[in-house]
């Protein structure tokens, strides 16, 4: 199988890349690890006239923090996150995730910033930033602009980039105190797709109540969505057995699960409540240590 | 390694016992090997098929003049011109009639449609999107009880006598000793399941190159083919070419497992089109193809029921299946046993009184039933009885191992005769059994599964005892298309010593190369390194009925020893002309023979070889050379215990396996190193088909699983750490002693996890989960139970 | 498009159109060790080396390995004699059909670079992107241990 017939170009830099986008309009697509891209061209599900190849664009595979956020730059591959030990000492959720994101040839090529961009409800990533309160530093010829995740993740495959912008860097602010995070994900196996995942992020404040939660879910949405309401009830409580359970139950309210060949609704409903239990014991654990 | 059978040859000489590092392997790891994708002709061409988006309709038109405009495109090959050369159905090997390209109407969805050739493989799948077929949907059946419903629409209208959508009625046993079995018994269990449909995917595709020489005729098709010879009289009989005239060759196989067993409608497109073009035209499948359309496996809905005395010995068994064909009726199988060898059902235990009844049904599904590492539906039955036998011990309130130990069929009642008419050649399922329960520690687990209870955790225990029947076949009960199970081996010695063994089966990565080799070390005492092993050409080796069904050793493993030791008496005569003795006077030794009595006087078998050629006794024809087909007197039947533990997670279903000891008894192991190979490739699948790996298809007879994504295949990480080992019960009737092994884990196994998770369940009453063990049944499956 | 590669140690240069993908331009130019077994990025029969480190051919465009070093199986072997993964795979029989063992190998090859003695958790984790149907994995495992020891006692 292989995809249609397409221009291609592979610019040395941001600004030739953006300039390249700006003209091609809406026929051009970015092409950053194509782990999602090519196989869709491949299947024919997608079929772009013109690809922008940005991995020849040097600067942008850096992982740093700087200014109170962990970044991490568009040719960030899977696997650069695996074994960032920066990434290990500021976010749990990503440390968590990394590992379980496709496999290990995949996660050589495809990049963090790329699988944001793609938007895919059963995509990994999207989560783990809902739940970190991530930013996107999207760049076009016209300039950079800094979008709330929350506000990036419209739908189904869509984000709110405009035509010619570019995800140059997605970030996540560092925690605010003692903090601590976890992904939990149960996938048939690897290389698969999450039947379901719950991201989940805390942080305690001075007094050990919790000041934020984070918790947002994958493949039980039309999107990777927060689970708000179970937030809400986390935030100034002590950590308690009761009120993870609260939250846990709220998570499962938000998800929309269909039933299909991975299993029913009823079920996938049961493991967002579970997974959001552990995760929330292991995100806690995570941060008193 | 475990090995318990002794070698007798010296390691030099490498015979049976050894484990001889494979032959073959050389190639392989420098990216050598010589697959069907891999063969570039002179001026070949490329072919694409376009296949059926939809299950079941009517075709109204297709229009294919956009393609055929197309640069690069040479031709567009409909079942309208395939017809015109009589070539738009082709029998199965199951005597039914099979689409190659559709004409009238699309059967499943993936069906071959029409097919593009071009200069290029890119711009075949380029045109295939441009050719435009207007269809009239009917309604979908996806279900055989469906299929058998009153007033169902009729897949089959094609065939003049076909009225409704079924394929056949089969019944084995006696149903009135049956019914009163049942009728005394004290209890009875009964359990129905639906054993899912399949597909072995190997990791390399079907494909072939056809290339039809026009001025000789000749036409040469190399073949992803688990059987060429087969392969080479179907197509004659299909195109209707002078068979001599017809070569398949089958190089490389990148793994087969019965998938590569049909013939299938790419092949014979792809030799017509080159008929008609004059030129080489290769095809080869895409992953998503050879899903859809290639041979399924499995697809069989099950009942079964026993009846128990209040002991717990099993008084009689009775099951009812309903068999998915698909939209063609094209099972891989005997002629005789429209149901495979389903009537092993009976297992490893004695009683008296067994009836099997089958229904097989059209469906608008892919054709298939292949033997997927199995041997003719053995695999559905050996999981019927396990999961039987495992819940018949609950109700009995016995443990299931001693359950299975009381109903064992006795070392001493070998040869047994089953009461579905088959004869097993040897076995102690008792000792297999022990073996594996000491291994496995069986009393400490069944302890600490208690402990564990208490604690609010799930372990379970699953065991399955499983006989398999291989080696078909016998021709007296066993043809394919009328053509005898019997297979071939032609060996031949050269003057300087060294052999080549050609040989009608096909290895797809089972090491024949190594294997078949050693057994000729064995008999004639040559360096399993002096001997070449040839097979997968037609022009050259004898024929054969090919490789499935775990045949391979117990078929033609016993023709190479027969011709072998046909080879040794020649040898014997030559030999006492070289040293002037009487043959009677030799003793044989592997490698050479000596005068009894004296053993410093003696020849060489390299001795002898050269003599064959320069030296021969008068009134002896010259040459060391000889084929023999082997018609077996009976199947083998390898059986073993394995055991799985396996915990489950209660708030999600999620189950992982903690240990799976497998101890197998196939006869003598002529490679243990090979064998135990077989063995842990066989115990992944079975884990596979346990756990996740299904075919689905929705109300439209869309099917989901057309892919890796959806299709899954286990990796490193899921799969179990098997733990191995081994009990030795030859078989008597096999001239070395082997039995069948390639898929005896594959049969086994899958019983033994879901028995493992059934049994953590047990307690809460369940008794049954279909298969894939999807977390979300196992949960559900809880949830239920708990509900009461 | 024109593209410059290193080619398993030899300088290339050729023309290809952009879709081409990389598996297909390798096994176009006659090393056919590289194969093909699904369509959907899940089983690493394509896997090769760039720049070293283990990727899916078929996920990939050849003009993106432009100016790039690949190394495919028919690039394993070093002054004429096989690599050591070679030598282990085949005495520990961790192949049966030989499709998934040129991926398997430069998989495994790449870890050992990075880890010369990984425990067979690490191993199984590094080779699961490598679909293999026939040899349950075990021997393959054991391939890899036992290469990892080979190199690390020479
Ligand atoms: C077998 C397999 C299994 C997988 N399993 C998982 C999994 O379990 N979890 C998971 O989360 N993902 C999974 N993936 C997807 C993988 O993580 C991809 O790497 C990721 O989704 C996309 O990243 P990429 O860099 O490859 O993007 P590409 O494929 O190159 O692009 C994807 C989309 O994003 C756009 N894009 C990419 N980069 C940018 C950018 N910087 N700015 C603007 N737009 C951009 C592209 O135009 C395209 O539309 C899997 C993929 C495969 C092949
Ligand atoms: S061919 Fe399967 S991953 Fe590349
Ligand atoms: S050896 Fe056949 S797929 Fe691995």
């Amino acid at each position: 199988m292989f995809p249609p017939a397409f221009a291609y170009s592979a610019p040395e830099s941001l600004d030739e890349a953006l300039a390249t986008l700006t003209n091609e309009g809406e026929s051009a697509r970015v092409l950053a690890g194509g782990q999602s891209l090519i196989p869709m061209m491949k299947l024919r599900l997608a079929s772009p006239a013109h690809l922008v190849d940005i991995n020849n664009i040097p600067g942008l595979d850096y992982i740093d923090a700087a200014n109170g956020y962990l970044r991490i730059g568009a040719l960030v591959r899977h696997n650069d996150i695996v074994n960032s030990e920066l990434v290990t000492a500021h976010n749990g959720a990503i440390a968590s995730a990394a590992p379980w994101v496709a496999d290990p040839l995949v996660r050589n090529r495809g990049t963090l910033c790329g699988s944001v961009a793609h938007c895919d409800p059963e995509g990994d990533w999207n989560s783990v930033m809902l739940a970190a309160r991530a930013q996107v530093v999207a760049q076009s010829t016209s300039g950079e602009r800094v979008i709330a995740i929350d506000d990036f993740v419209v739908d189904f495959f869509t984000n709110s980039l405009e035509p010619g912008e570019i995800v140059k860097e997605v970030r996540v602010p560092k925690y605010a105190g003692r903090g601590g995070g976890a992904y939990l994900k149960l996938e048939r196996k690897i290389g698969d797709y999450a039947t379901v995942a719950v991201a989940t992020q805390l942080q305690l404040g001075e007094d050990g109540k919790i000041s934020e939660a984070g918790i947002a879910l994958t493949a039980v949405n039309n999107k990777n969505t927060r689970a708000i309401a179970a937030e809400r009830a986390l935030v100034g409580e002590e950590p308690s057995d009761e009120i993870f359970k609260e939250a846990a139950a709220l998570a499962a309210q938000a998800a929309e699960p269909e039933s299909n060949v991975r299993g029913t609704a009823e079920w996938k409903r049961n493991v967002v409540s579970v997974y959001t239990r552990r995760g929330l014991e292991a995100s806690l654990a995570q941060a008193r240590a | 390694m475990t090995t318990t059978s002794h070698p007798k040859t010296p390691p030099e000489i490498g015979g049976i016992g050894h484990s001889i590092r494979r032959h073959e392997d050389a190639r392989f790891i420098q990216g050598a090997g010589n697959y069907v994708d891999d063969i570039e002709l002179k001026g070949m061409l490329h072919m694409a098929i376009l296949r059926s988006p939809v299950a079941h309709a009517k075709i109204l038109s297709i229009d294919t003049s956009e393609a055929e405009a197309m640069d690069g495109v040479v031709a567009v090959v409909t079942g309208e011109l395939m017809a015109q050369h009589n070539l738009a159905w082709m029998p199965t090997l199951s005597g039914d009639t099979q689409a190659v390209l559709a004409t009238d109407k699309v059967r499943f969805q993936g069906q071959e449609v029409a097919a593009v050739i071009a200069t290029d493989s890119y711009i075949a799948r380029d045109a295939v999107s441009m050719i435009f077929v207007d269809y009239e949907e009917l309604p979908v059946i996806t279900d055989p009880r469906q299929a058998m419903a009153e007033g169902a629409v009729v897949i089959r209208d094609d065939k003049e006598d076909q009225t409704d959508n079924l394929v056949y009625d089969w019944e084995s046993g006696d149903k009135d000793l049956t019914d009163r079995a049942f009728a005394e018994a004290d209890k009875v269990v009964s359990i129905e399941t639906h054993y899912p449909r399949s597909h072995p995917s190997p990791l390399e595709t079907c494909g072939a190159v056809a290339d039809v020489d026009p001025i000789t005729g000749q036409v040469t098709v190399y073949m992803t083919s688990q059987a060429p010879h087969a392969h080479r009289t179907v197509f004659a009989l299909v195109t209707g070419l002078p068979e001599q005239n017809i070569r398949i060759i089958s190089p490389d196989i990148g793994g087969g497992f019965g998938n590569k067993v049909p013939v299938y409608p790419g092949y014979v497109i792809a030799t017509a089109a080159s008929l008609l073009i004059g030129k080489p035209v290769k095809w080869v499948e895409s992953r998503t193809e050879n899903l859809i359309s290639t041979g399924f496996a499995r697809d069989y809905h099950m009942k079964g029921e026993l009846a128990l005395n209040s002991e717990g010995r099993i008084l009689g068994l009775r099951s009812e299946i309903w068999s998915d064909q698909g939209a063609f009726f094209s099972d891989a199988q005997p002629t005789k046993f429209k149901a495979g060898l389903f009537h092993i059902v009976t297992g490893s235990y004695d009683y008296p009184a067994a009836h099997v009844i089958a229904h097989g049904a059209y469906t608008n599904k892919a054709p298939g039933g292949v033997a997927y590492r199995c041997s003719f539906r053995v695999t559905e039955a050996s999981y019927l009885i396990e999961r039987l036998v495992q819940n018949a011990a609950y109700e009995i309130g016995m443990d299931p191992a001693e359950f299975r130990s009381l109903n064992f069929i006795k070392p001493e009642q070998f040869p047994y005769h089953s009461p579905t008419g088959f004869v097993y050649d040897s076995g102690d399922y008792e000792a297999a059994m022990r073996k594996a329960l000491g291994i496995a520690k069986y009393e400490e687990l069944r302890e600490e599964q208690k402990a564990a209870r208490e604690e609010g955790r799930l372990i379970g225990l699953g065991l399955a005892s499983f006989t398999e029947v291989v080696g078909a076949g016998g021709s007296d009960e066993y043809d394919i298309l009328g053509l005898k199970m019997f297979d071939s081996a032609e060996l031949r010695i050269h003057p300087t010593g060294k052999a080549i063994l050609k040989l009608g089966v096909r290895s797809q990565g089972q090491g024949h190369e190594t294997t078949f080799a050693q057994i000729v070390a064995e008999e004639l005492g040559i360096p399993v390194g002096d001997i070449k092993v040839v097979e997968g050409d037609t022009d050259n080796t004898p024929y054969g009925l090919g490789t499935y069904a775990s045949r391979s050793t117990p078929v033609a493993g016993a023709a190479t020893a027969v011709i072998s030791r046909m080879l040794r008496e020649k040898a014997r005569k030559i030999a006492a002309h070289l040293m002037e003795a009487s043959p009677d006077d030799l003793e044989w030794e592997p490698g050479k023979f000596s005068v009894a009595g004296s053993p410093d006087k003696f020849v060489t078998i390299q001795d002898v070889a050269f003599a064959a050629y320069t030296n021969m006794p008068p009134d002896t024809e010259y040459g060391l050379e000889g084929v023999h087909y082997y018609d077996p007197p009976n199947m083998t039947y390898p059986f073993g215990t394995y055991v799985v533990v396996v915990e489950v997670d209660p708030e999600t279903g999620v189950w992982n396996v903690d240990r799976m000891v497998a101890v197998d008894d196939c006869g003598v192991r002529i490679n243990p190193m090979i064998v135990e190979g077989q063995i842990q490739g066989g115990l992944t699948e079975g884990f596979a088909a346990a756990a996740m790996q299904w075919i689905t298809f929705d109300e439209d007879g869309n099917c989901i699983g057309s892919n890796f994504m959806d299709y899954l295949v286990p990796t490193a990480w899921e799969t179990p750490r098997f733990e191995l080992d081994e009990t030795v019960t030859p078989s008597p009737h096999h001239p070395i002693g082997a039995k069948g092994v390639g898929e005896s884990a594959t049969v086994g196994s899958p019983a033994a996890y879901v028995n493992a998770v059934i049994d953590a369940l047990a307690h809460l009453g369940v008794r049954n989960i279909d298969m894939p063990l999807l977390p979300d049944r196992v949960w559900s499956a809880i949830q239920d139970a708990k509900k009461g | 498009m024109q593209i410059n590669i290193t080619f398993n140690g030899t300088a290339q240069t050729s023309d290809v159109e952009p879709r081409q993908l990389l598996v297909d331009y390798i096994r176009g130019t006659g090393a056919t060790g590289t194969h093909i077994g699904c369509d959907t990025t899940s089983c690493g029969a394509c896997t090769v080396l760039v720049d070293g480190t283990p990727m899916k051919s078929c996920t990939m465009f050849a003009v993106q390995a432009n100016g790039k070093s690949i190394t495919t199986v028919e690039g394993l072997k070093q002054n004429g004699d096989l690599h050591q993964i070679q030598a282990s795979f085949k005495e520990k029989h961790g192949l049966q059909c030989g499709f998934c063992t040129p991926g398997m190998m430069l998989t495994s090859a790449a870890l050992l670079e990075e880890n010369p003695d990984p425990s067979e958790d690490e191993i199984r984790w590094a080779i699961s992107g490598n679909i293999c149907r026939c040899t349950g994995y075990i021997n393959i495992v054991k391939a890899v241990q036992h290469a990892g020891e080979q190199l690390r006692n020479s």
